[in-house]
């Protein structure tokens, strides 16, 4: 046996060395990520107002939701369909205790009191609903947390003391300090950019850290996780109210954005867009819900004029996402970074045998493929 | 439950495993009848049995996997009869799986980091452990005990069978076990690979005891120095292994006519 471990070690030593090396920031060494971050630090000057909002901050707000779903998913195992709720919980929340156009709900509380209002109760009712969930695997989880997001979703159209039922919440106060309009185009992207970036690292690094690692743990096998000393559900509902929090956050966003918020927001329909998101762009690592979510707007805003020049009717659009999403999980099984992967590793196996003729070491090019 | 009292004087009583008329129903099958038996610290048991004879049954009632119907279990004195696994763990037992119960997505290293962490604080910390955290010393070396520090930051989804049976036990040994439950260690192991396995059990450190269930008698009779035989759930002979070996009843019952 020592003889075959032996013979594997020398296969990939670099690959080992490199990896523990990676283990303080990820992809501080990665030239593609710093230009991303640099194209997305100076998009105002590159974007005009549209773009810049509608395009880059909805795709940042949508890839935020999207992002705490991964987290359960990729990291947790468990598919949660009421991310969205909660964001739209927490996008609710704002206008009700913050200013609004419906003075007969709103408390009128400043920015600065009812965000964090919002998050608490938002994280609260995401980990009341996570508790729930965690006694159920599988199917039970998506069912559990499906009724959720439709239950609330009924509940604001018929609710007219707090959600003001089907006409929601409209001309949410938007924060204006130090002279500045941060709803204005330039701000409000650089909120949320901070927000995203904020959150897409927290996940990072939480996933190397005993929380994140304890979870991934759990969805490998539960079972054993007890067996080395881990309370499973413990660890589970934790992770509920750290996704909570995380889609908190993108609902105040969301209610910046729109400045209203009402039932369509939080619709079943939208709670499965978030899914759909995270499938597609891929659930195993926190940048795969942001590329999703710029597939889901680029198609949302753009198919519907394309398919209106072939003739089609523009709200088909949703058919065009269904195709690619059947595509993509039929081709791929971890969405568009699994596509992207399998297309490295066959580079890079290309660039191997090709290298290895020329003596150059090849090897791992890329650790974050 | 216990007064304080009661459970003070059981500490005295000084077995590591104490289990008393333990009984596990699956439905209407009896999967455990009546089990008693008394393990001291230290003690290395094996504990054999055909198929269905209950031995996995009985470690699942032990760490709390499947809880008992009805009878009680001590741990170091400790009534942990109504305990979940972790609380069980935490305090100091082991177990292994006949299967094995890794985490494949995850790297070698991080699997043992894993069963450092859930028998210490911290086990929800956001903070990832620097370069000198005493845990991941502590994972590296057990994964060097284990013969697997050439792999130590490979998947364990890419390990071979062997080395995945060898992290198997490194998972067991995490922490300050005081007593571990081997699940059948040696199942699917190579010659030198059970030699492996053997020296491995035969090192450890001897107030660690053990339970093994092992249906390779020439390892289970080399590492422990008492036996169970067990048969349709109930414990059917206790005693050396060279008792148990030459008894005519477990021969007939257990090692057929056909062995060796």
């Amino acid at each position: 046996m020592s003889l075959a471990h032996d013979a594997r070690v020398t296969v990939r030593p670099t690959a080992a060395v490199q990896r523990s090396k990676l283990r303080g920031w990820p992809e501080i060494d990665n030239p593609a990520a710093w230009t991303m971050a640099a194209i997305l630090l100076i998009m105002p000057l590159i974007a005009n107002g549209f773009f810049l909002i509608e395009i880059f901050a909805t795709t940042l707000i949508l890839g935020l939701m999207a992002l705490s779903l991964m987290f359960l998913a990729g990291y947790g195992g468990m598919v949660s369909l009421m991310q969205l709720t909660i964001a739209g919980f927490s996008a609710y929340m704002v206008a009700v205790f913050g200013v609004s156009g419906n003075a007969n709900i709103s408390l009128g509380w400043p920015w600065w009191l009812a965000v964090p209002m919002a998050l608490a109760l938002a994280t609260i009712f995401g980990t009341l609903g996570g508790a729930l969930a965690v006694r159920t695997e599988g199917i039970y989880t998506i069912m559990i947390t499906l009724a959720i997001g439709a239950a609330f979703y009924y509940f604001t159209n018929q609710n007219w003391a707090i959600f003001n039922g089907h006409t929601g919440i409209n001309t949410v106060a938007t924060p204006h300090f130090w002279g500045i309009n941060w709803r204005s185009d330039i701000p409000f992207y650089y909120i949320v950019l901070a927000v995203a970036a904020t959150c897409y690292f927290a996940v990072d690094y939480v996933a190397r850290a005993p929380f994140g690692l304890a979870l991934q743990g759990v969805r490998d096998n539960p079972r054993r996780m007890a067996a080395l000393g881990f309370n499973v559900n413990a660890h589970r509902v934790a992770a509920y109210a750290f996704a909570s929090f995380v889609a908190a956050l993108a609902g105040v966003l969301q209610v910046w954005n729109y400045r209203q918020i009402s039932p369509g927001s939080v619709s079943v329909g939208a709670c499965i867009d978030v899914l759909i998101i995270a499938v597609v762009g891929g659930i195993t690592r926190p940048i795969g819900p942001f590329i999703g979510a710029l597939i889901f707007v680029l198609l949302r805003t753009f198919a519907l004029d394309f398919l209106v020049k072939l003739g089609l009717d523009g709200n088909r659009f949703r058919l065009l996402i269904g195709l690619g999403f059947l595509a993509i999980v039929f081709w791929s099984s971890d969405g568009v970074i699994g596509l992207w992967q399998s297309w490295r590793r066959r580079q890079r196996s290309g660039a191997a045998s090709s290298s290895g003729r020329h003596d150059r070491g090849s090897g791992q090019g890329s650790s974050h493929g | 439950m216990d007064s304080v009292a009661q459970r003070l004087s059981s500490v005295g009583a000084g077995a590591a495993l104490e289990l008393r008329g333990v009984t596990r129903l699956f439905g209407a099958l009896a999967a455990l009848t009546d089990v008693t038996m008394t393990v001291r610290p230290g003690e290395r048991r094996a504990v054999l049995g055909s198929n269905g004879a209950g031995k996995t049954t009985l470690f699942n009632c032990i760490t709390g996997d499947f809880p008992p119907s009805s009878g009680t279990i001590r741990f170091f004195g400790e009534d942990v009869t109504h305990f979940p696994p972790y609380e069980r763990i935490r305090r100091g037992l082991r177990r292994t799986y006949q299967i094995s119960a890794l985490f494949p997505g995850l790297t070698v290293q991080d699997n043992v980091y894993l069963a450092c962490r859930g028998v210490s604080r911290g086990r929800f910390s956001f903070l990832r452990p620097g370069q000198n955290d005493a845990l991941v010393h502590a994972a590296e070396t057990l994964v060097q005990a284990v013969h697997l520090t050439g792999v130590k930051d490979q998947p364990v989804a890419e390990l071979a069978h062997g080395q995945q049976r060898q992290l198997e036990i490194a998972l067991a040994l995490a922490g300050a076990p005081r007593f571990v439950l081997f699940d059948e260690p040696a199942a699917g192991l190579s010659p030198t690979e059970r030699a492996e396995l053997i020296e491995i059990l035969t090192s450890l450190p001897a107030h660690i005891g053990y339970i093994i269930i092992e249906h390779d008698m020439d390892v289970a009779l080399r590492v422990v120095e008492s036996v169970t035989m067990m048969h349709n759930g109930r414990i059917f002979k206790e005693g050396l292994p060279q008792e148990i070996e030459s008894d005519p009843e477990v021969q007939e019952l257990y090692l057929g006519a056909g062995h060796e």
